[in-house]
């Protein structure tokens, strides 16, 4: 039995561990550290975001710059990834591109965003025949073809980014949706959940203070795994001709016109290509690390 | 059992007939008429064109009629190749898809499940990161840069292939690894990640106590169970072997119902582009059914609810 002094030393040192608690994001920030692809697919990304936002600024060529004298000429000193069959610098190209195709990844992963968490979450917070209802709804949603009503809507509107955000946004909502009513249907019957309920706060302080964090985590982590595939289908309906409009051009319009011109100049198929992969390839890793670091039940270490 | 096939089947009635009249009034409602793109038309050719195939009629009533024909299962006269039906260019272009798409299903699952469940016998050792890092490169390689660059390597520079067509039984070759290698990636993870679920059961440290060798414990106790997610994905992986169907042919230019879709897409063919669509829809609808009915069968844990 220690003496009454030290118990104090106990219970202030008790104190002081509670307060220097890790919080949730330190704690996953720790964890994401230690996860070394999924570093390099975020570096990648910011670095290639920053190139691609930033290259109206930095005074390289115009990616509509032709030089039709020059015509299409392997990587060189001056054309570090060389030059389309219009003598356009293949750089700039690619970064103007990657520019279309990280803001239709972005803004139509937000779409899907706002559609889903506040149809899931009402879904899980309602529950019962609401839910039912609701969560019906969708399977039949995802029975559809999508893709091929994409293209449909693609075909008879008018093409424009607007409508591409839009159509691609609608699809990708629905798992989303399915995500955030399951987190918020297992949330409400934890325990924390009913002590602060217990505990007489309000409706809104619990869903603000309690549920909301608890939420974002995975909602962060699905954010980031759905832009690649946002990503995928802009490039593969520009790629069919579906997408992004000449004189536009977005990473799935270069690889149609590399594929094109691949026999007599391979690298204008080859660079489009691997910049391409490699940014899927990296926001996946980032996204599996996210959800490794973020998820709460991961053990400590 | 029976009443669960019933059901679904109930069920997707409403759904054709939402996707039907969803793409009839989208076509319809549309800016621009079909035949606003023909070049040679005079305004008497074209109301003849439009009298023709019954533009000219209300729009309830040509509504009407199209549904009426479709429960017969006619889709009507294509607006673009004159003389010929929706359904006689399905029926003479969806064999060619089938076939592309059954080997590509043959290369994915064959492929997937053999780097999977070989990947998942032991875990983090070469065995297990070599098949998983080429899994993950698979899926970062969309059909769209796939197929150019399988062509690029064993079409242009080493020759061993035709660069495109659908003629002789080697020019199946790279649009099934084309179509097929996304799907033999996402493969490999999901049944790496059945396997090595079920191989720390109860039931399987039973088998191994019981003596059962190595090979009976992979074979006989756990492939079952641990193919669940495999067999799952191949609903959707049905859907997405439909579009990607798109790319693949006209990539290497096979006269298959995705390049007739594609076509007749960019072309504003618009009955074609509806019956292939309703097309699809049942199709993606009938394979997700059977295989709903496979997964209850494998895993008795699961109802027919």
């Amino acid at each position: 039995m220690p003496e009454a002094p030290e118990l104090e030393k106990y219970a202030a040192h008790a104190m002081e561990d509670i307060e220097q608690g890790t919080s949730l994001w330190r704690d996953a920030w720790h964890r994401l550290q230690k996860n070394k692809l999924a570093l390099f697919g975020g570096g990648f990304i910011l670095l290639l975001a920053l190139a691609c936002f930033l290259s109206p600024f930095l005074g390289i060529q115009s990616y509509e710059e032709q030089n039709l004298t020059l015509g299409a000429t392997p990587p060189s000193a001056e054309h570090w990834l060389g030059t389309d069959l219009l003598g356009r610098d293949l750089m700039a190209r690619i970064l103007y591109g990657g520019r279309i195709s990280l803001s239709v990844g972005l803004a139509a992963t937000a779409v899907s965003l706002l559609i889903g968490v506040i149809y899931g979450t009402l879904a899980g917070f309602l529950g019962g025949k609401t839910d039912a209802l609701m969560m019906r709804f969708v399977d039949i949603l995802y029975a559809l073809p999508f893709t091929i009503l994409v293209i449909l809507l693609m075909v008879i509107f008018e093409r424009s980014l607007l409508l591409l955000f839009m159509a691609i946004g609608a699809v990708e909502w629905l798992t989303m949706a399915r995500i955030v009513r399951g987190q918020v249907l297992t949330l409400r019957r934890q325990e924390f959940i009913e002590a602060a309920e217990a505990l007489g706060l309000r409706k809104r302080r619990i869903v603000f203070r309690h549920l909301i964090p608890n939420v974002l985590g995975v909602i962060i982590v699905y954010a980031t795994l759905t832009v690649p595939s946002v990503m995928l289908l802009e490039a593969f309906l520009s790629f069919l001709g579906f997408g992004v409009q000449a004189p536009m051009s977005s990473w799935g319009t270069l690889i149609n016109d590399g594929a094109k011109a691949m026999e007599e100049y391979p690298w204008l198929l080859l660079f489009p290509a691997s910049f391409f992969s490699l940014t899927l390839f990296s926001l996946n890793f980032f996204g599996d690390g996210l959800r490794d670091a973020l998820d709460p039940r991961a053990s400590k270490d | 059992m029976l009443r669960f096939i019933l059901r679904r089947i109930l069920q997707a009635i409403p759904v054709l007939i939402i996707i039907a009249t969803l793409t009839f009034f989208m076509v319809r409602l549309a800016p621009g008429k079909p035949f606003d793109a023909e070049k040679a038309t005079t305004p008497e050719i074209r109301a003849r064109l439009e009298a023709h195939y019954g533009l000219d009629k209300p729009l309830l009533q040509q509504y009407f009629s199209y549904m009426g024909n479709l429960v017969k299962g006619d889709f009507g006269p294509s607006f673009k190749y004159a003389n010929r039906s929706v359904n006689e260019l399905i029926a003479a272009s969806f064999p060619v898809s089938l076939e592309l798409g059954a080997y590509a299903m043959c290369i994915a699952l064959m492929l997937g499940l053999l780097a999977g469940v070989i990947a998942s016998l032991k875990p983090n050792s070469p065995t297990d990161y070599v098949p998983m890092s080429m899994a993950m490169v698979g899926i970062c390689l969309p059909t769209f840069v796939m197929g150019p660059l399988l062509i690029l390597v064993f079409g242009l520079t080493l020759g061993w292939f035709n660069t495109s067509g659908w003629f002789f039984p080697s020019d199946r070759v790279l649009p099934a690894l084309t179509l097929g290698g996304y799907y033999a990636a996402y493969t490999a993870r999901l049944a790496r990640g059945g396997m090595l679920e079920i191989m720390h059961q109860d039931f399987i440290r039973t088998a191994r106590a019981k003596g059962a060798s190595e090979k009976r414990v992979v074979l006989r106790h756990a492939l079952k169970g641990g193919l669940l997610p495999v067999v799952s994905f191949i609903g959707p992986a049905i859907a997405g072997l439909v579009s990607g169907s798109f790319v693949v042919e006209m990539i290497f230019q096979i006269p298959g119902l995705g390049r007739y879709f594609v076509t007749s897409a960019l072309n504003r063919d618009y009955a074609m582009v509806m019956g292939t669509v309703i097309f699809f829809a049942v199709l993606i609808l009938v394979m997700n059914l059977i295989v709903d009915i496979v997964l209850v069968w494998l895993n008795p844990k699961l109802r027919f609810d």
